[in-house]
């Protein structure tokens, strides 16, 4: 007996799934073979060793600024192409991070973002110009990054000439505000490559303003004790002292001055290591009143206001490590989206004609001569009960700079 | 040319600095006359306790001076433990192995430090750090008085334990004797254990009588050994009466050198100390009593 048992899917139903199921699985690789190849970021930091600290705040802006590109589509010019970050450790030095440049280029990297430390980021942008590969430069303050004549750099930043340049500027405005009444200066320095080049120029600039700089004080990194510089500085009785050193001798330096009741009209720093919100909260008495001119996110963003509040959520300082970390991976990705290609020379040429909106920054339009963007400026802040607001320039202030600072009684 | 009033008060600051680098240069020459070994993992020892000073501040609220009895009570334990668990059963009482050990503590104490820590720079605001006690032109920090006064106590208290209780003299016995001391009866391993657990004690108290004025980062107690490896050459290996006078020595070498050759040169003073000692009397000042 013959059983008469229909099919529940019908001979032309069948033919057109299974048609759809063929084209689908012979498909799939093909659209695999589509996707665009992630674009390789070498992200340099020195995230172990004497300025770990700094480096893990750099990493840190430059891994949540790739998340957010790839996050909002990747790079359209390329077909939605992800970044892929690179991550390497300089551990403070010079070789290894020169050994991240050559390991990372043998991966295939399109791009480096570094270094934090001046001699590393010299020496690994030298060799990453072997093979000219662009190096963007996150944090760097020397300016000899950018004056070698390598066209593979790039620095959206100021670098210490421009931020001592406008410090000095801001110093004399605030000094002749409050009658002349600073006249001598002390310059404290960390005796690497930022430390005594920021002083260099300190030196020579400072009498510009009608103020004397009666000693240059250089240190080591690290420095135990800061007693003996303060009785030097108390034997001068300068009116201002001038630091520029790491974050380590920048809080010790502070706290011994404080602690030696050292009067001065103001601790003017520029590119201050350790001037940051942590140590304005913890260090509240010590910290009050003091000053520096340094890389900080424009107050009246409301993009940078968004992003501090994401990374202090995250349980981070919002540093400047981390938002300049985050505006260089936000400049590749404008750049490649120009470029529309990962291909190093054009990345190079996007570079360099960028006029990138660096949105979290008090800049300008970015425009690169020889590698440094000519849009980047520094603001003045000064820590205020725990707290830190910017007094200058006007357009930025959150409020009016206290200067000279009341004396110890 | 100086004032002499500065000169005194650079003496005094490099007196209260050489306070601190007697109490972790005890700590290394103790270990060094019992096992003789250099203890590579001083610093990061020393950087460990000052992070326990720094917690049970920030969490528990206890000040550093009132937290001294638990961490250097809590540093003899982890020295007591480290040596039996770890030290002593894997250097199969080879003393190059327990070299390649305390190195190999030291990176890994390291490197666990800046995985939970974080490399961000810590400190203590207590309310007392910014009194000073006014002597002449020196304005001398209050934290930085007591702490030499302490270091100078526990330095006093140690050489009276070794001296006058059973225990003290079994260390000297087998730092003068090992195979004599374990004839007579002593458990030299034991007191190898002790003596290591000692000597991070004193780290641990030293670690206490910092952080009011210093701050703490996975790499900050190295600030401190590299001074303390020359005072122990310097005072004699394994002599604390050298290690106190050679702590002393060097702190005043240091600040009067950074007055008088700016604070660069000025380290150059413990360098030349270190190459003197070498040739001329490479037993130390002391070393002959050890």
């Amino acid at each position: 007996m013959a059983t008469d048992k229909k099919l529940p899917v019908s001979r032309r139903g069948f033919i057109a799934g299974a048609g759809t199921l063929a084209a689908g699985t012979m498909g799939f690789p093909l659209i695999g073979g589509a996707q665009p190849a992630a674009v390789k970021v070498g992200i340099i930091h020195p995230v172990t060793g004497f300025v770990a600290y700094a480096g893990s705040q750099g990493r840190f802006g430059a891994t949540l600024a790739v998340d957010d590109v790839n996050k909002a589509g990747g790079i359209k010019s390329m077909g939605g192409a992800k970044l892929e970050p690179l991550l390497g450790d300089s551990q403070s030095k010079v070789e290894v991070g020169v050994a991240e440049v050559e390991k990372m280029n043998e991966q295939g990297v399109a791009a480096y973002i570094g270094c934090y430390q001046s001699p590393v980021g010299i020496a690994a942008s030298q060799a990453a110009a072997k093979y000219n590969t662009p190096f963007l430069i996150d944090v760097g303050a020397s300016d000899l990054l950018v004056t070698r004549g390598l066209k593979n750099v790039f620095r959206i930043k100021p670098g210490f000439g421009a931020c001592v340049d406008q410090g000095i500027s801001l110093l004399g405005d605030l000094n002749k505000k409050a009658n002349g009444v600073a006249k001598s200066a002390v310059i404290v320095h960390e005796s690497g490559e930022f430390g005594t080049g920021t002083a260099k120029l300190l030196a020579s600039k400072l009498p510009s303003i009608g103020i004397q700089v009666k000693e240059v004080i250089g240190h080591d990194n690290p420095t135990r004790n800061f007693d003996n510089i303060a009785l030097r500085i108390r034997s001068a009785a300068p009116d201002i002292v001038m630091m520029s050193n790491y974050q380590n001798e920048y809080v010790l330096l502070a706290r011994t001055l404080y602690q030696q009741k050292v009067n001065l009209a103001a601790m003017y720093s520029i590119l201050g290591g350790g001037f940051n919100y942590k140590f304005a909260k913890e260090q509240p008495d010590v910290s009050q009143y003091m000053i520096d001119v340094n890389h900080w996110y424009n107050p009246k963003s409301e993009k940078a206001l968004a992003l501090k509040k994401r990374v202090e959520a995250a349980g981070k300082e919002f540093t400047f490590e981390v938002y300049l970390a985050y505006t260089v991976v936000d400049l590749l990705a404008d750049a490649l989206e120009h470029a529309g290609s990962a291909d190093k020379e054009k990345l190079t040429a996007a570079l360099d004609a960028s006029t990138f909106k660096a949105e979290l920054m008090p800049y300008g339009p970015t425009k690169f001569v020889n590698g440094q963007n000519e849009g980047g400026r520094a603001e003045v802040m000064q820590a205020i009960k725990g707290d830190i607001k910017v007094i200058a320039p006007e357009q930025f202030a959150e409020m009016p700079p206290v200067f000279p600072k009341p004396k110890f009684t | 040319m100086l004032d002499p009033q500065i000169i005194i008060a650079g003496v005094l600051n490099g007196l209260l600095a050489g306070g601190i680098y007697v109490l972790v240069a005890v700590g290394l020459t103790l270990i060094y006359g019992v096992l003789h070994i250099i203890n590579f993992a001083h610093g990061s020892l020393l950087m460990l306790a000052m992070y326990a000073v720094f917690f049970l501040w920030r969490l528990a609220g206890l000040d550093p001076y009132v937290s001294l009895p638990l961490v250097t009570a809590g540093a003899f334990a982890v020295g007591f433990v480290l040596y039996r668990l770890v030290i002593g059963r894997f250097s199969h009482g080879k003393d190059e192995n327990i070299l390649l050990i305390t190195l190999g503590v030291s990176i890994v104490a390291d490197n666990l430090a800046l995985l939970f820590f974080g490399g961000d720079t810590q400190t203590i605001d207590v309310p007392y750090a910014g009194d000073i006690i006014q002597v002449g032109a020196a304005f001398l920090p209050l934290p930085k008085v007591i702490s030499c006064g302490a270091a100078l106590l526990i330095c006093l208290v140690l050489g009276l334990f070794m001296t006058r209780t059973d225990t003290g003299k079994a260390i000297r016995a087998v730092a003068r004797e090992r195979q004599g001391a374990r004839l007579v009866g002593i458990d030299v391993e034991h007191v190898f254990a002790v003596s290591y657990g000692i000597g991070i004690a004193c780290l641990g108290a030293a670690a206490c009588l910092l952080m009011p004025t210093f701050y703490v980062t996975p790499q900050s107690g190295y600030a401190f050994v590299l001074v303390a490896f020359t005072i122990v050459v310097l005072g004699g290996m394994g002599s604390f009466l050298g290690a106190a006078v050679g702590g002393f020595l060097i702190g005043i070498t240091e600040s009067l050198g950074g007055l008088f050759l700016g604070e660069q040169l000025g380290q150059i003073g413990i360098s030349l100390i270190f190459i003197l000692i070498l040739l001329l009397k490479p037993t130390g000042l002391f070393g002959s009593r050890a």
